[in-house]
């Protein structure tokens, strides 16, 4: 989706304005809400979790903190899902009769769960391209999830390290399909995705997956 | 918005959805157990352990998890080096993705649209607002995190650090200068 959430290359969003000794959370709400994420249960999938952010509309999205996106985010996958309705998350009660969950993540649990080692990679067929490969992305403008950015679409740039096979979030995000796919690290040329402004020396490197891209 | 966060905590706690103390336990874990002096351990160490950063640089997932530091968003590490003519920096200009284990969880200015929009474009000028001028002869790689890899910058040992030992070099790494925000 060509949502306002893909944010590489524009100019004009402000300063970047780093913080001194920053605190990890700077109210108490935003540590409700980082770990309200975490342990819903609608914390199943990490790229419906990131789509969903993504489909706060574009101003909103915007004018929104980081803590602001992820409480809309958990609202909306919790109505989608059914746990909640809209007016009991607004009056912060349950309406009558409602069905008792056990929590998926205990106290007790919580260190554990926390240092799993986990991994998205996946048996899916072996890659079809080589470290050291010229590839070309293609220009893809899916209306669902992507992590192919609008500013790597349709240039060429070399691998620079193949992964295996990772969960596929373009399909993943929407169901539970993880369809692995071949993932790679690409490096692009600075002056091949900005031009000739750009200092020749520099480049840019993605984490794509094998169909993102195609033989230029 | 505290008072919108209480309800839903409430309504959660009310249907069994969540454990108050899990999230309790939650809280505590990001604002005590992680951070970047994690982090910082794991540089030093490849500072003063050539063997180890050898294996860093090969492995990082696993290197890194030899210090006891693993779980969700660090599960497939990448550790890229800083040299005199080489300078890494480290976005996600798709959401806010950072390596949780080792970084704890991003400052502000990392997950906000200013810097995730410059970074890839104008990488100079952004670390320019930070402090740091790069020579155009430094080489600049910016790593856009867009998929489950996590990278961290293995920044230059500053020069006359000769004498110190791992717990004095690991009090000079900063988390921007692991992130490539600065130069140590």
């Amino acid at each position: 989706m060509n949502g306002v959430h893909d944010l590489g290359g524009m100019e004009n969003m402000g300063p970047i304005a780093p913080e001194t000794d920053e605190p990890v959370f700077h109210e108490r709400w935003e540590s409700r809400v980082h770990a309200l994420v975490v342990a819903s249960p609608t914390r199943r999938n990490i790229d419906e979790g990131r789509h969903q952010r993504e489909l706060i509309p574009g101003p909103k999205y915007l004018a929104m903190s980081y803590h602001e996106k992820w409480f809309t985010g958990l609202c909306d996958l919790l109505v989608k899902y059914g746990y909640a309705t809209r007016d009991e998350i607004a009056a912060g009660r349950a309406a009558p009769g409602f069905k008792t969950e056990t929590p998926v993540l205990t106290a007790d649990v919580v260190g554990e769960r926390l240092r799993r080692r986990g991994s998205y990679v996946r048996d899916a067929a072996p890659p079809k391209f080589a470290v050291g490969e010229r590839v070309r992305t293609r220009n893809l403008n899916p209306h669902g999830h992507t992590r192919l950015p609008r500013y790597a679409r349709g240039h060429v740039g070399v691998i620079v390290a193949s992964h295996g096979a990772h969960v596929f979030p373009d399909t993943h995000a929407h169901g539970d399909d993880e369809d692995p796919q071949p993932l790679y690290t690409v490096r692009f040329m600075a002056r091949d995705l900005w031009g000739e402004t750009a200092n020749p020396k520099d480049s840019v490197s993605l984490d794509l997956w094998e169909p993102y891209l195609e033989r230029p | 918005m505290a008072l919108r966060v209480k309800a839903l905590e409430s309504l959660m706690v009310e249907k069994g959805l969540v454990d108050p103390a899990a999230l309790d336990a939650l809280v505590d874990h990001f604002e005590h157990k992680v951070g970047p002096r994690n982090g910082a351990r794991v540089v030093a160490r490849a500072w003063t352990d050539p063997a180890y950063k050898t294996r860093l640089l090969e492995n990082a997932t696993d290197a890194i998890a030899e210090l006891g530091y693993q779980g969700g968003q660090g599960e497939h590490m990448v550790v890229v080096e800083n040299t005199p003519a080489v300078h890494n920096l480290v976005v996600c200009t798709l959401c806010s993705c950072y390596p949780w284990p080792v970084l704890g969880l991003p400052p502000v200015w990392y997950k906000s649209a200013p810097y995730r929009s410059r970074a890839v474009i104008d990488p100079r000028g952004a670390i320019a607002e930070f402090g740091t001028e790069l020579p155009d002869e430094v080489e600049v790689r910016v790593w856009d995190s867009t998929a489950e890899v996590r990278y961290l910058v293995l920044p230059q040992r500053p020069a006359g650090t000769e004498g110190l030992d791992e717990d004095a070099l690991a009090a000079l790494v900063t988390r921007d200068g692991m992130i490539g925000t600065a130069r140590l």
